[in-house]
């Protein structure tokens, strides 16, 4: 009984919440209406790096005119330690904080890691509103917020169906606006860190992005569909990463001081996405192929399957695959070499360098009480790069400068009907 | 670079291998289920953008929006 009143007030609350959002359905025709419930716990843990403990929920609403009312919630907390961008050295670093208040240290032979934590709370919202009947908008606004980080988007997405409704054309804008509020004030980019009186001080920084994509989704057969995606999006403003710096390394590969990096402020990127979904007798499989270009010199490429092994009394076995490749971007240096021009761009960004990347996965999910599903996902990712580029010179040759990333998922999701 | 030939191999693969014959409104009971929609789970596809979009340079496709964070 107790159970049954405390599901009777959320739903009213979250009818409320629902109405106030939507600009004020009815909220007589909204209660009578169902919600599902879509939630996960996520910890990700990179060997020796960062690890991140993730609850999102999602919450959804069926509205009386055939449209459709999503929020979202979830809540990072993120700890451990990623690479700051500087090589290894025969000797201890020792790097202070961008704030001036802390110190870390990398000892000899290892890759320097900056230790951080933090937490982010977001939010979204998804409006999915028929305009006629074979024409519907989907509004979508988030708000994600950081110690040092704020983001807000907003985007619609038109979709049109053919009459036969076999086809569908969609168009989609998005905005991003974001605040970056470094610790200590953003850096002055390229500054040596042993020049603090110009480094650091920055107030916030802020970047926008603009993303515009067509879609179209095709019904191929009573089994088969396909989905192609055509996208740009524009980056302006604040693009560097606060944190990241880079050696200056001597005539002999030794580091004799850093440099904070700095990115171009502007991006732009074209990105083709196609999806096949296939059902094959029991199984349903998803594959898909998406190629980025930029122009910071970066293609992409990445290939991604699903595949759905049915156990029978609604049990599965999902096995996820997914294959990575990435070129480096143009100012993507691993290191700056003392008595150099300095160029007008750098950054020692792993993730900016060449790199491939492999995950494998496997998700098993259960019928639960009400139509509803539990699951576990166990997924291992990759990443390697160049450890030895030819670019090394002198002692920077015994070290290892891409090391291997190795990171492990663990997800327990529930979803229900409330 | 390895899989470039692989949008016009699908392409190929896709459009030879199924008689595009319309499928009638009858015809929709497999389409309809909840395994063949085109993001069958989306907090793990939510879950599995941030992760990537924090770790690679590319990013997008399925879909646009979806935030920012400081993680990139």
């Amino acid at each position: 009984m107790q159970l049954k009143h405390d599901k009777g007030a959320l739903r009213r609350t979250l009818a409320l919440a629902a109405c106030a959002l939507a600009g004020g359905s009815h909220p007589a025709s909204a209660a009578s209406q169902p919600w599902s419930l879509d939630s996960a716990v996520l910890f990700y843990n990179e060997v020796d790096r960062v690890s991140v403990v993730e609850p999102v929920v999602f919450a959804k609403r069926e509205l009386a005119d055939g449209g459709s009312l999503g929020l979202h919630g979830l809540f990072d907390t993120m700890s451990g330690a990623s690479p700051n961008g500087a090589v290894a050295s025969n000797r201890t670093q020792t790097f202070t904080s961008p704030s001036g208040n802390s110190t870390y240290s990398a000892a000899p032979g290892a890759t320097p890691m900056r230790s951080f934590r933090d937490q982010r709370l977001g939010v979204g919202l998804d409006w999915m509103h028929p305009l006629g009947r074979l024409l519907r908008s989907n509004l979508s606004a988030t708000l994600s917020s950081e110690t040092d980080y704020f983001s807000l988007g907003l985007g619609d997405t038109l979709s049109l169906d053919s009459a036969d409704r076999l086809t569908t054309w969609s168009l989609g804008a998005a905005l991003s606006l974001d605040q970056v509020q470094a610790e200590g004030g953003a850096p002055d980019a390229l500054t040596l860190l042993s020049a603090p009186a110009t480094a650091g001080g920055g107030g916030d920084e802020s970047k926008t992005v603009t993303e515009l994509q067509l879609g179209l989704t095709q019904v191929l057969t009573r089994s088969a569909l396909l989905q192609a995606n055509l996208a740009v999006a524009q980056h302006s403003g604040y693009l560097t990463d606060p944190y990241k710096i880079l050696s200056v390394v001597d005539a002999s590969g030794a580091t004799v001081d850093y440099r904070y990096e700095k990115r171009p402020d502007s991006r732009q990127s074209q990105v083709a996405y196609i999806k096949w979904v296939q059902h094959l007798d029991e199984d349903v499989f998803h594959l898909s192929y998406r190629y980025y270009s930029d122009d910071w010199g970066i293609d992409a490429h990445t290939l991604e399957l699903n595949y759905r092994y049915e156990l029978g009394g609604g049990r599965y076995l999902m096995p996820h695959i997914r294959a990575y490749t990435q070129t480096a971007a143009d100012f993507h240096r691993y290191f700056l070499v003392q008595g150099e021009a300095l160029p007008s761009a750098a950054s020692a960004d792993l993730r900016l360098g060449a790199m491939d990347g492999r995950t494998l996965g496997l998700k098993y999910a259960v019928p639960a009480a009400h139509g509803g599903e539990l699951s576990l996902r166990v997924e291992w990712l990759q990443q390697s790069g160049e450890g030895h580029p030819a670019e090394a010179f002198g002692t920077l040759r015994s070290y290892d400068l891409y090391p291997t990333l190795n990171a492990y998922i663990v997800q327990f999701g529930y979803s229900t009907p409330l | 670079m390895a899989y470039t030939p692989i949008i016009p191999l699908l392409l190929a693969l896709v459009l030879a291998g199924c008689s595009l014959e319309p499928v009638k409104p009858w015809q929709r009971d497999l389409l309809a289920q909840p395994s063949m929609q085109l993001d069958p789970a989306p907090v793990d596809s939510y879950l599995d953008g941030h992760i990537y979009f924090s770790k690679e340079a590319a990013s997008g496709g399925a879909g646009i929006g979806g935030g920012g964070c400081g993680c990139n």
